[in-house]
Parts: structure tokens; sequence; C-alpha cells
């Protein structure tokens, strides 16, 4: 007699043979380190920020005080231990709310009373689908998207994902026809649309949504009668223009209509601040009922409260926040343009992008093939011979193969001239044709393995991964 | 608009359970500001041993000020792998072998990590069944079950009934009773049981007995067995306790020990032990590898803050620290246990004999004046607006016999705890003038039957049950 599991802890087994986890489990085998491991593989596909830690840093310094539970000298400990009010600590809701508001220019204020913490922002969107669908709803949502999305959406919901199709054609933005295609492929499989979820800035594109898109979605939500969420996890990372417009900018003409308590954003604090350890983030929504609902919910991941009081008094700080969010964005922009320039040099072009911590990289013409296949067989090469890890497009379900998201803001400058260094040298030697030979030299011995790559990259969704990759 | 889970009730929140803490928030008691407010009796904290916690940071600050020369700012900030910081787990583990008594030893790759056992529970309920499929849980259980248990995860709670006849001790009878239910009335699959050891709240241990009937109903029905040892740090009868994990990996039955132990899985949390349910740290411990990947990969809905695991592994790595908290705790647990105990002993109101847990389990049956749970209502509401105090009725417990609350004592000090008595033998008083007057009322005046006004407390209550009336 078999003992039972459930079908969503038995399923998960099947990701494990995904080229995107066999990518990081090289990586693990054979990490970059610049003195001790100068040939090893260089992890550009962890869309961390790690550029600003000083900043952080040399603040912690001057507030040691703080990370020891005390409140003007005195110890709050006791009411911290205590403390696990699903509400949040209410100065730490303030100060988050105040810091989103400086993110975006003080165009738009949050009411603390509409905001729900969660541990991250996989919380806060896994939350939100349980508010908003049944199983076996759908939410729409434009590719290439965080692969991510796959599991938090999904995989203890039961909602369905259907892309809305965006292609280099028009530089990835969303249209109207891609919006209303995607509902009607809804309706084909029987599948009841719930929402729209986009990440703006987005992942992997590092692009800001244009105004006209916002007013499409809207207008879109509006008609069919349906959600909006924007993942606005990347807000802080916008660093040159044109400015980020976020969807509450948008919302504010609409405050008297019927969509205002539509619209839902997710953040969290794992990317602009580079803390996603710390588990941070939020769910702020007009929508009393979902406010509600989610903030029982965030009883499954509650923000501790030691992190609750300490980021409190960090982002209270505006002295501080002020330098950091403009210091912060120097940083990404200079890294941000020594890939793109170095990538230009080796005839690699990138989607132009104004945030994020990543580029959308152009490596069509080094294709073999306009297929995934040769996509496949492209990352390999980079994994394997280049000995770089980047995400194949195909792991953010982009519909056009040759694409490929690589991290800038997780290493130091000097690890990230040695990645430009690599890429020029492949590209060099595939203009020279001994990529020919490598192939097949390489070819014998990696038949079987390309065999079952081929069997699981098309099968299931990339989200397997060791670490919180987004 | 809305999915039927933002929208229902079944997150229990409506549960009186609940509704008295929203009366006690609205009136607080404060010594100094506030001292007719309702006294907080409904709240399962340890508040008894925070200060040998604060004493340790104080002389440890390097454990909140990210540096303890093996990990940076950095490092910690960064850190977000599900499976969790290996110092803390090893940390962990390690504290749960001492809570034991080291007779078990835990491994570390077995603990999966999770903000708190709320989230420990709702992940085991997703790994183990499908909604619509039921688990087996003793009466009376913690209310927050209804939540964690069923909300999202669609699951169904079947009671097995325990009564006051044997000491709220589980049967084989009451289990196979809840699993016909369960598959022939409702026509649901039982996929599992759910034990509180130490239970919550009874305050008590199971015994040995309870949980080999335990394992053998699992094993002859071949469902899962979860264990929810939040308190077993709160065991100050040191002969109490016996983990699920411990008697598992004893047990010697028909089936094979591996089998046995693929179907046993305990969740465990620092929240009652520690008192520090702010942090958020809790974990489910599981010998079966499939539920610990799909686990793992379930906690990154609810992690435990890097920075909560590095303040948390240096402070349990610390043996000097574990040993001395862990003993002082179950002390002052004791003491003050027994303040409770015997303090409503001398008002005539017994507890159900219990060596665990920051609560007693008090039979009020007496001042019921039905043994209805209207009757219970009624009385509760009374101790709430009355008597200001708030505490539990059993039936937000699901008790299936009315006249039993919960009263904890672990979340306030000696003072308030003094106070809290007052006031209910202020209670018992009237409620015994109030029985005085309805039977002179009934049966006229007569100078022999009322010279019992004369005995103690304890003594009038047993003599006006004694009488004939």
């Amino acid at each position: 007699m078999r003992l039972q599991l459930s079908g969503k802890a038995t399923c998960n087994s099947h990701g494990q043979g995904s080229s995107y986890f066999l990518g990081w489990q090289e990586y693990e085998k054979n990490p970059f380190d610049q003195t001790r491991n100068p040939q090893g593989i260089i992890q550009m596909g962890l869309a961390e920020n790690q550029l600003s830690f000083d900043l952080l840093e040399s603040w912690l310094s001057e507030n040691q005080d703080i990370a020891g539970f005390k409140r003007n000298g005195e110890s709050i400990f006791r009411e911290l231990a205590l403390f696990q009010d699903y509400h949040g600590l209410p100065e730490f809701k303030k100060a988050l709310v105040q810091f989103m508001e400086e993110i975006r220019g003080n165009k738009v204020s949050f009411d603390p009373n509409k905001i729900v913490l969660t541990a991250g922002a996989t919380s806060a969107n896994e939350t939100l689908i349980f508010c908003l669908a049944e199983a076996g709803d759908a939410i729409l949502i434009p590719t290439p998207y965080y692969p991510g999305f796959d599991r938090d959406l999904k995989w203890r919901t039961g909602a369905e994902i259907v892309p809305i199709h965006c292609t280099s054609s028009n530089g990835f933005k969303i249209t109207a026809c891609a919006l209303q295609q995607a509902y009607q492929e809804a309706r084909n499989r029987n599948l009841k649309v719930k929402g729209v979820l986009v990440t703006n800035p987005s992942n992997p594109l590092g692009t800001t949504m244009t105004r006209a898109e916002l007013d499409l979605l809207m207008d879109f939500i509006i008609e069919k009668q349906i959600h909006l969420v924007s993942d606005e996890i990347y807000s802080g990372t916008v660093f040159s223009s044109p400015n980020y417009t976020s969807i509450m900018e948008v919302l504010l003409k609409y405050e008297k209509a019927e969509v205002w308590d539509r619209v839902h954003v997710v953040y969290s604090l794992s990317k602009d601040l580079g803390l996603p350890g710390f588990r941070v983030g939020a769910i702020y929504s007009n929508n009393d009922s979902i406010v509600a609902a989610a903030t029982k919910m965030s009883s499954f991941g509650l923000v501790s409260s030691q992190t609750q009081y300490f980021l409190s008094a960090l982002l209270s700080d505006k002295k501080f926040t002020k330098n950091y969010i403009s210091e912060n964005k120097k940083r990404l922009k200079k890294r941000h343009a020594l890939l793109v320039s170095g990538l230009q040099n080796a005839g690699i072009s990138c989607l132009k992008s104004n945030a994020g911590l990543f580029s959308w990289v152009d490596m069509r013409h080094l294709l073999s093939s306009n297929t995934f296949e040769a996509e496949i067989e492209l990352w390999e090469k980079i994994v394997y011979d280049v000995k770089l890890n980047i995400s194949p497009g195909l792991s953010c379900h982009c519909s056009e193969p040759g694409w490929f998201r690589v991290c800038f803001a997780n290493m130091t400058e000097e690890t990230l001239e040695i990645a430009i260094r690599r890429i020029k040298a492949l590209v060099e030697s595939a203009s020279r044709g001994r990529d020919k030979v490598i192939s097949s030299q390489r070819s014998s011995k990696n038949n079987s393995r390309k065999k079952s790559f081929s069997k699981w990259v098309f099968r299931l969704p990339f989200h397997d991964r060791e670490a919180g990759e987004r | 608009m809305l999915s039927r889970k933002a929208s229902c009730n079944s997150h229990g929140q409506d549960s009186y359970y609940f509704l008295g803490w929203e009366e006690y928030r609205k009136n607080p008691y404060d010594e100094v500001r506030n001292s007719s407010g309702i006294i907080q009796m409904g709240l399962a904290e340890n508040q008894l041993s925070l200060d040998l916690v604060e004493s340790w940071l104080e002389s440890n600050p390097e454990a909140t000020g990210f540096t303890n020369g093996e990990s940076t700012f950095r490092d910690i900030a960064l850190f977000q792998d599900y499976h969790g910081l290996p110092a803390f787990k090893n940390a962990l583990a390690g504290f749960m072998a001492r809570i034991g008594e080291n007779k078990v030893s835990f491994d570390p790759n077995n603990l999966v990590l999770t903000a708190g056992t709320t989230s420990a529970n709702e992940i085991l309920m997703f790994c183990l069944a499908e909604p619509g499929d039921a688990f087996l849980v003793p009466t009376p259980y913690y209310p927050g079950f209804d939540r964690d248990l069923k909300w999202r995860t669609g699951v169904e709670i079947i009671p097995i009934h325990r009564s006051s006849s044997n000491g709220f001790k589980i049967t084989e009878s009451a289990m196979e009773e809840a699993f016909e239910h369960a598959q022939n009335q409702l026509n649901r699959t039982v996929k599992g049981l759910l034990i509180t050891n130490p239970s919550n709240p009874l305050g008590t241990t199971m015994t040995r007995r309870e949980l080999n009937q335990i394992i053998h109903f699992a094993n002859t029905k071949n469902i899962h067995v979860i264990s929810d040892e939040i308190y077993s740090g709160t065991v100050f009868d040191s002969l109490g306790f016996i983990s699920i994990v411990e008697l598992a990996s004893q047990h010697k039955s028909s089936h094979n020990k591996d089998d046995l132990l693929s179907r046993v899985h305990m969740v465990y949390s620092l929240s009652k032990d520690l008192g520090l349910p702010g942090f958020r740290a809790g974990a489910i411990y599981s010998h079966n590898e499939v539920v610990v990947s799909a686990a793992t990969k379930m906690s990154s809905f609810g992690l435990v803050s890097s920075q909560t695991q590095h303040l948390l592994s240096s402070m349990l790595s610390n043996e000097k620290f574990v040993r001395e908290y862990l003993s002082e705790n179950r002390t002052r647990i004791k003491n003050r246990q027994q303040t409770l105990v015997s303090g409503l002993k001398d008002l005539g109101i017994k507890c159900l004999n219990s060596n665990a847990g920051l609560f007693c389990w008090v039979d009020m049956k007496k001042f019921l004046k039905l043994n209805t749970f209207e009757a219970e209502m009624e009385l509760w509401r009374r101790l709430i607006y009355e008597v200001g105090c708030n505490v539990s009725p059993g039936s937000s417990f699901h008790c299936v016999e009315p006249g039993w609350f919960r009263i904890c004592f672990a979340n306030m000090d000696e003072r308030t705890m003094a106070v809290a008595m007052r006031r209910v033998r202020v209670f018992v008083d009237s409620m015994h003038a109030e029985r005085i007057k309805n039977m002179k009322s009934q049966f006229g005046e007569g100078e022999r039957k009322w010279s019992a006004l004369a005995l103690p407390c304890s003594l009038r209550f047993e003599m006006i049950e004694g009488m004939e009336i």
C-alpha cells in the first residue's frame, strides 16, 4: 500500500530536469572567484542588487542600536519579540509607504492602512491570486516574464497563466491586439479570466511601461471587468529616462470609477534595497475586501518583527533614503552602460532599457537556426564553453528564440569586464567559423545530454532554482 | 469579483476565540492606566523568560550586529536560499534535541524552515492532501487550525472527540468513529491525523499508550501523522514528553521502520518555548524526502528572515544559554501554573491535571445554568464583562462538553495574576450568593441549610451540590 502525497507535492519533482536548473547546477559546481577560481562560471542569471551595500553598511554602523532592538536608548526587545499582529508594525508601514512615494517622485500618495505586509513579493503575488481567482481561472501575463511566476501564481492556487505575446517587432510592448488574443485564447480553453498581471519595470526586459501601454491596460480591464496587478518590485531601479510611471499614477484619474478597487500593486525591498534575505514584501490596494482577506492570509508569511523594526528606522531616515535612491540609480546606470557598450563592441545589441538589474540581449544572429533548439544549443555553449550562466529567453516564455537575460548588478566591475571579454571571444570565434568544429567535437559527448534537455526544455516551466532568482 | 476564499468566513476569525480578543483590545487592563480593564487570559504567550533572552542579547551584541566574524551584513542581506541558513538549522536541530533531553537527535537536512507553525501546518496540508480530503484532529483543538489547515487548502477537519470521562485522552474507538464518519458519511478521503503534543488547550502531554495507538491507527489506515510539538519546551514534568519522532524511531511493529518514518511529520516553532512569536521561526521535520523537498520549495512563500536566522543561530548554538534557559523557563512555568491551579482550587474550581503548556483547562461546569453551549457563552460573557478576564470558552476549541475554559497564565506578571484571581474570587462569591438567593426563594428560609455560608468557599459548593433538594 503506497503512502499518498498530494498532487502538488509530487508534480514538482518533474522540474528537476529543466535546463535552467542545470545551468544553476553547473554554476554551483564551478563558481567563478576572482582569486580562487578565475576560470569558473560567472553567475549572470541572478537578478540581485549588490551595488549599494556600502551605503546600507555605513547607515548600520551609525545606527547599531536599532539592530540591537533599542529605540531612543531603551530596549524594546520584549515588545518586538511578542509582536505578531498581521496588521504590521505601524511605524514600518508608514516608513514603507513614504519610501514607495519617494521612489515615485511623490507623484502619488499611499495610505498605510491599505498596505499588507508579506514575506517577499513571492508571498504577495500568491496571496493576491488566492484572493482574485479560483482554481482553474486564468491570469493574463505579458511575455517574456519572470519564470518564478509559473510556480508563485499557479502551484498552490491552481490558477492558470495565459500569455499575452509581446515581440521584438515593437520593442516587446503590449498591444491591444495581443491583449484581445490572450483573452480569446483563455476563452477557447474554457478558462475564466480574472485579471492581468504585469511587472513594471519589466523583468526580464528592464524597460518601464509607457503611458500608452498603461492606458491600454486600464481600458482593457475596464472593458473586461477584471483586475490588474502591477508588480513594481523594480520601481526603485529606474536609472534613466523615460521617467517611471506607476499604475497608481494612472489610477488617479479613475478615483470615482468602478475600476478604482480592481488595481493592485505589489512591492518588495529585495531589489531596490538589495535585501532579498529579509523577506519584505507588500500588497497595496484600494479594495477593502482584498486588504482584509490578504491581511489574514499574510499570517502564512509575516515579516519578522525584528526586521520590520530595523527597516522602519532605515526608511524613516529621509536623508538616507534620498541619498540611497539617487546614488543607487547612478551606479545601476553606470553598470548597465558598461554591459551594453561591452556587448555592442562584440556586435551584440540589447533592447534599449532604463531600469532593472539586467539587460535583454539580442543574440539571434548567433543562432544556428531561428529555433528554440538552437537557442538552447547556444545557451549550453555559453554555460559550458564561455562559462557564463545567463537566462535563455525560453525560460521566460519569450515567443522568439535568441533573446537572453544577462544580469549586471550582482558582481564587481572587474568580474563584469571579464564576462564581457569572454563573450567577445565567443563572438570572434563564431565569426571565424570555429564554432562548427567545437560543436561537432562536443556533439558526440553531449548528444545524450542534449536529448534530455530537449525533452525537458519544452515540457515544463523553468522554475526550479536553488536560491531565489528573479 | 473576488475569490470565494477572499469573501468567505472559513478563516474562522469570527469565532468567540477571536471576538474575546477584540473586547480586550477595546479595553485592555493596565496596572496604572486602566486598572479596571480586561485582563488578557486568552493569549498563549510565554512572557515569563524574555529577560533571559534579553540579557543574552546584551552580552552578545554581534548576534544582532550582523557580524560574528563569519558573515557580513551583505551575506545575510542576500541570503534567501530556501534550504535555510545551515548554522541556524544545525542550532535549531540541537535545540530540539535538548528539549527532548537528547533521547532523539534531529538531522538538520530533514528540517524545513517556515514563517511560524502557522505556515508549517498549512504547507503540510498542501503536501499531504487534496482539496476536499480530510484530516482527523482530536478535540478540543487550537481554533487557529480552522484557518491554518482548511482555508486555502480546501482540506476538511474531522474531529476525534475526547471527553472528560477519561481525562480527554484519545481512544481507538474515537479515532475509528471519526474515520468512518469521514469516509462513509461524508465521502471524504482521510489523509492523516494531526495532533498537538503537548496539547493546546489541555496542557497535557500524550501518553506513550495514546501515541502508540495513534501510530498503529495510522499504519492500519495508511495515513499520515502530524505532531505539532510547539509546546514541547514548556513541559515542566520531565517524565512527560515523548516526541512522535522519538516514538517512530523506536517503534517495533510489523511494518518496516522506513515506512513508519515516512508517514510521521513533526512541526515546531520558537514562538512558545522562547517566547518569540514576532520572529516567525517555525519548522517542519520529516524523514519523508518527497515531503521535505516539496515543503522546502513551498517555504518560498514564507521564509524566515535571514536577519532573524542569523540572530537565532547565534543564540541557540550557545549550549550554556540553551541549557540554563530551558531549565529556568520550565521552573517558572511550573510555578506560575501552580499559582493558578491552587488559586482556583481555593475557589472550588478544578483544572485538568496538566504538566505542560502556557494555560490550564478549567472546569467551570458548576457555574453553568444549564449543560448547554448557550449557557457556556453566557458564562463567558459574564467572565469578560463582569469579571474582566478574557478567557477562552471550550466551544471555540470544538470541545464536546460545555463548561470548560482555557485560562492562560504565562502572558502576565505576578501582580496581574493576583488581580485576576481576586476578580475570580469576587465572581465566585457572587455566583455563590446568587445560588443561595435562588434556593432561598425556591425553598424558603431555614437556618440549618444555610449554615453552609460559614464554610470555606470550596466546601460551600460541595455542600450545596451534595444537598438533596
